[in-house]
């Protein structure tokens, strides 16, 4: 008997999960706080990565993201675009990529939503994307920030790293993986 | 690593008629993230849709605010409001829907302030990113997404997932 799927499936009820974007893992840093955050043996079974950052950090500076261990900051580029509630600005080099800049404030967390493409494509250098900012009440930034690591391995690992003091209490990184 | 699916949709609604604002409530606190995805238009003008949180009811103090950019066409700027009661969600134009995507980052974690980061997009009229604050330690439950200026029109969609992180 041929399935007839329509039928079926409009009798489905509840929501449907397509199993297209998938929670990998999650570090939430504790009282003592945290200088880097690492994904480490990430698998290569997606064809996307996202992290949704939710930070605090203990002195005002940019994150970085780096990839499978390389801190030479020569390795990487980038460009963004910023407001400052002010002004927009706008910058790029060759250096760190910018996953967002947070200035320390008492109670006030900064977000990043980095989408990294065709993480495990070893044809491709990787590019990442990142949607950032903090707000805190009379001051704050918002931005967007396009960065690259001149390299086509597979990415394995990746580390967020503030510049300057650590991540403070209740940041949260989540990992995720989309097909 | 543990996996689990996730990105779910958790609600839709879709203007049935000409509406001044579209409300979720009772939302359920078992994600880390929330994600509202807007595809509205209005019946008159380029508009903001503004964006309320709370929770049991929406709040009416002046605990939000927001540090925005944004490019018209012909310039970019950015400006902020403090001590507000709304910040915003989309945007929306005369016989063109506008886009709002809205992250309601840590929404049910009552140790912090939540923030909340979307991006706005009017074709016709102006692309913008907004980052807010809500200064409340309580989870949030409930939102309203309303146009001050036009009522949104029929059609208008507003649909709402849930992410879980692991």
């Amino acid at each position: 008997m041929s399935p007839i799927l329509g039928i079926y499936a409009s009798q489905i009820s509840g929501h449907l999960v397509t199993n297209s974007y998938s929670s990998i893992a999650t570090q939430t840093v504790g009282s003592g706080g945290a200088s880097s955050i690492t994904f480490a043996s990430i698998p290569s079974t997606y064809t996307h990565l996202q992290i949704r950052g939710f930070y605090r950090m203990s002195s005002t500076a940019e994150n970085k993201l780096e990839m499978n261990g390389v801190t030479t900051t020569t390795s990487y580029y980038r460009h963004f675009l910023q407001g400052s509630g002010s002004a927009t600005g706008a910058g790029g080099n060759n250096s760190n990529t910018m996953a967002g800049y947070y200035e320390t404030n008492a109670n006030i967390f900064g977000t990043h939503i980095i989408d990294i493409l065709d993480y495990a494509d070893t044809n491709k250098i990787k590019v990442v994307r990142t949607l950032w900012g903090f707000d805190a009440n009379g001051s704050g930034y918002v931005g967007l920030s396009s960065g690259a690591n001149a390299s086509t391995s597979a990415i394995t690992s990746i580390s967020l790293v503030p510049n300057a003091g650590t991540y403070t209490q209740f940041s949260s990184f989540a990992l995720y993986g989309i097909k | 690593m543990a996996a689990g699916a996730t990105y779910v949709p958790i609600a839709t609604q879709t203007a049935s008629g000409s509406v001044s604002s579209i409300t979720f409530s009772s939302i359920p606190q078992t994600y880390t993230d929330l994600v509202l995805i807007i595809n509205a238009g209005n019946l008159t003008g380029d508009s903001g849709a503004e964006l309320r949180v709370g929770n049991g009811s929406i709040d009416t103090g002046t605990t939000l605010s927001w540090t925005y950019m944004q490019g018209d066409g012909s310039s970019a700027g950015s400006g902020r409001a403090t001590n507000i009661n709304y910040t915003y969600a989309g945007r929306s134009n005369t016989n063109f829907a506008g886009i709002g995507i809205v992250h309601l980052m840590n929404y049910s974690n009552t140790n912090v302030y939540k923030t909340i980061i979307s991006k706005a997009e009017s074709p016709t009229a102006r692309v913008q990113v907004f980052v807010s604050t809500w200064r409340s330690t309580s989870a949030i439950d409930i939102f309203r997404v309303s146009d001050p200026s036009y009522n949104f029109t029929a059609g208008s969609t507003f649909t709402l997932y849930g992410i879980a992180a692991a």
